[in-house]
């Protein structure tokens, strides 16, 4: 057991010193959401929105994006690199308990979005004066969704890197998905504003309702108000992330593979 | 003693194409041996099929007693792969992979002793993306062999290398197999198959066309020989089956040292070319 766990630990360490080593994670996962608040939140003002400065309506989104970058975007593109490049298939040929591989990443994304709040929270606070929550109410839920969220987007994301050969092939696929997503989903524009159509599709996907608990957590109480059906509806969205969380266990779990299509 | 790997009858394709027709052989521990044989002649498929990662359609295998496609982490302990093309790692330093790839393993060799023997030692703190082409296979082969396993897969290990690297390198694997590591290598480079194995199998169009140490390969041992020498200034050249009496004979009649002499047997790659090239007609 003591073994397993070393394992873990020491993928865990590789995954993140690769990480901090590799600019192109940064940019994307780091800092890209970070500019993106930055300028949003200086430039615009959505219509329709209530009670509340943009940049607290933003922060919510954003970090509730933070484990789609990180999670899902990130994966879905590092895995079939790792897959083509040999990563996978040399770690598959040592005595590396299988699931050491996996508990790296999922180490890595925790980093990741530890370090994505931090900043994002602390850019807010210092440049918009954005209001982080201290009651145990709003932290409970915070981690509740964020491990839904983590357990959701890191599985889709392992899922998702076995449909591409390459991480260039995969980034084409996930990048305009996850933009999709963010736009449709509540993230910078308020989903009451949106077309019923349009509506109607983001709620079928995990980041709408994400999206949703996360301005529980960050929007004052009376915002609920202004959201699909009048209120925060922390039950409903619990449910849906929780058969998403599912679906995506299920489906990394079924297709995921360690060598190259035919190569096996 | 038991055989580190036993195959029969090996068989698998990709769609129509039969890649592997039903090869078999048996290594010895303790043996270094080559599989040979042009691109597309089942050689990767076979050894991949032996490391664990392709499956196969028919035949009987076992490598150090198991079943590649039941080989769990107890068995994976005793094996050391070198892949071919490895483009991983790139961010980590060569210590770092040396130090991670030692703990996934329960009795590693010391890293610093593997970068030694692979003459990494000063580049131990580079990235692994600025390795030349030679130092990072030789990354690959310290990755292999960290482990200290009992088994050696080594997938054409040289490629790239420039002659020195090269001799370094198989300094390096005669080494291993004087503290008794079996060792399945596979190469382009017939000097390489001669210098280190002890035992050729060539395969072709997936069977196995020819098997046995690299001087008896194709009853090379058995050939002509070509004897060359100068007389009066003139050089002369004559095949025989006899060499030693021809050059007695020589010696009785002009005396002395001869001037520029030379006996040529046929080198591993002549009968390896006549070997796969027989195939193709």
């Amino acid at each position: 057991m003591t073994s397993l766990i070393k394992s873990w630990m020491g993928r865990g360490r590789i995954e993140v010193m690769l990480t901090f080593r590799d600019r192109r994670t940064i940019t994307f996962t780091v800092m890209l959401p970070l500019i993106l608040l930055l300028v949003l939140s200086s430039l615009v003002h959505p219509i329709g929105l209530k009670y509340v400065s943009f940049a607290q309506y933003l922060t919510a989104g954003m970090i509730a994006s933070g484990l789609v970058y990180g999670g899902f975007q990130g994966l879905s593109i590092a895995i079939p690199e790792e897959r083509s490049n040999g990563t996978l298939k040399r770690l598959y040929g040592t005595p590396m308990p299988r699931s050491a591989y996996f508990a790296g990443k999922i180490m890595n994304v925790v980093v990741i979005y530890v370090i994505q709040i931090v900043l994002m929270l602390g850019l807010g606070a210092i440049a918009f004066h954005v209001t982080i929550p201290t009651s145990p109410t709003a932290i409970i839920t915070f981690i509740w969704l964020s491990a839904l969220a983590l357990i959701t987007f890191t599985s889709l994301g392992i899922a998702f890197s076995s449909l591409a050969k390459t991480g260039q092939a995969a980034a084409a696929i996930a990048t305009p998905l996850v933009l999709f997503l963010q736009f449709t989903s509540g993230v910078f524009f308020i989903v009451t504003s949106e077309p019923t159509w349009m509506r109607s599709i983001a709620s079928v996907f995990p980041l709408r309702w994400l999206c949703q608990g996360m301005r529980s957590v960050f929007l004052p109480a009376r915002f609920g108000s202004q959201e699909l059906g009048g209120g925060f509806h922390l039950g409903q969205v619990a449910l849906i992330m929780a058969v998403w969380s599912v679906v995506g266990l299920v489906l990394c779990f079924r297709t995921f593979r360690w060598l190259p299509l035919g190569e096996d | 003693m038991p055989a580190a790997i036993e195959v029969s009858g090996l068989k698998r394709s990709y769609g129509d194409l039969l890649a592997v027709k039903g090869i078999s052989f048996t290594i010895e521990q303790g043996s270094c041996t080559a599989l040979l044989g042009p691109n597309g002649a089942g050689k990767t498929t076979t050894v991949e099929i032996l490391e664990g990662y392709r499956h196969r359609d028919g035949g009987d295998v076992t490598v150090l007693g198991t079943d590649p496609a039941r080989g769990d982490r107890s068995w994976r302990q005793r094996l050391g792969i070198v892949p071919q093309n490895c483009a991983d790692l790139l961010e980590l330093t060569v210590g770092e992979c040396v130090t991670h790839f030692a703990s996934l393993y329960p009795a590693p060799r010391e890293p610093e002793a593997v970068l030694e023997l692979v003459g990494l030692v000063e580049k131990a703190g580079s990235r692994v993306s600025t390795l030349s082409g030679g130092q990072r296979r030789r990354l690959d082969v310290a990755l292999g062999i960290i482990g200290n396993p009992e088994l050696v897969f080594l997938d054409e290990p040289t490629t790239g290398f420039d002659p020195e690297a090269r001799r370094a390198f198989w300094q390096l694997v005669a080494a291993l197999k004087a503290e008794g590591a079996t060792i399945l290598l596979t190469t382009h480079y017939m000097e390489e198959a001669d210098a280190l194995a002890d035992r050729a199998i060539v395969v072709n169009h997936g069977v196995v066309v020819a098997d046995a140490p690299p001087h008896a390969l194709g009853e090379r041992a058995d050939d002509l020989a070509v004897v060359k020498w100068i007389e009066a200034g003139v050089a002369v050249e004559r095949d025989t089956t006899t060499p030693t009496a021809l050059i007695a004979e020589l010696h009785a009649r002009l005396g002395g040292e001869l001037d520029g002499l030379e006996v040529r047997r046929p080198t591993l790659e002549d009968v390896y070319l006549r070997l796969v090239g027989e195939q193709e007609s």
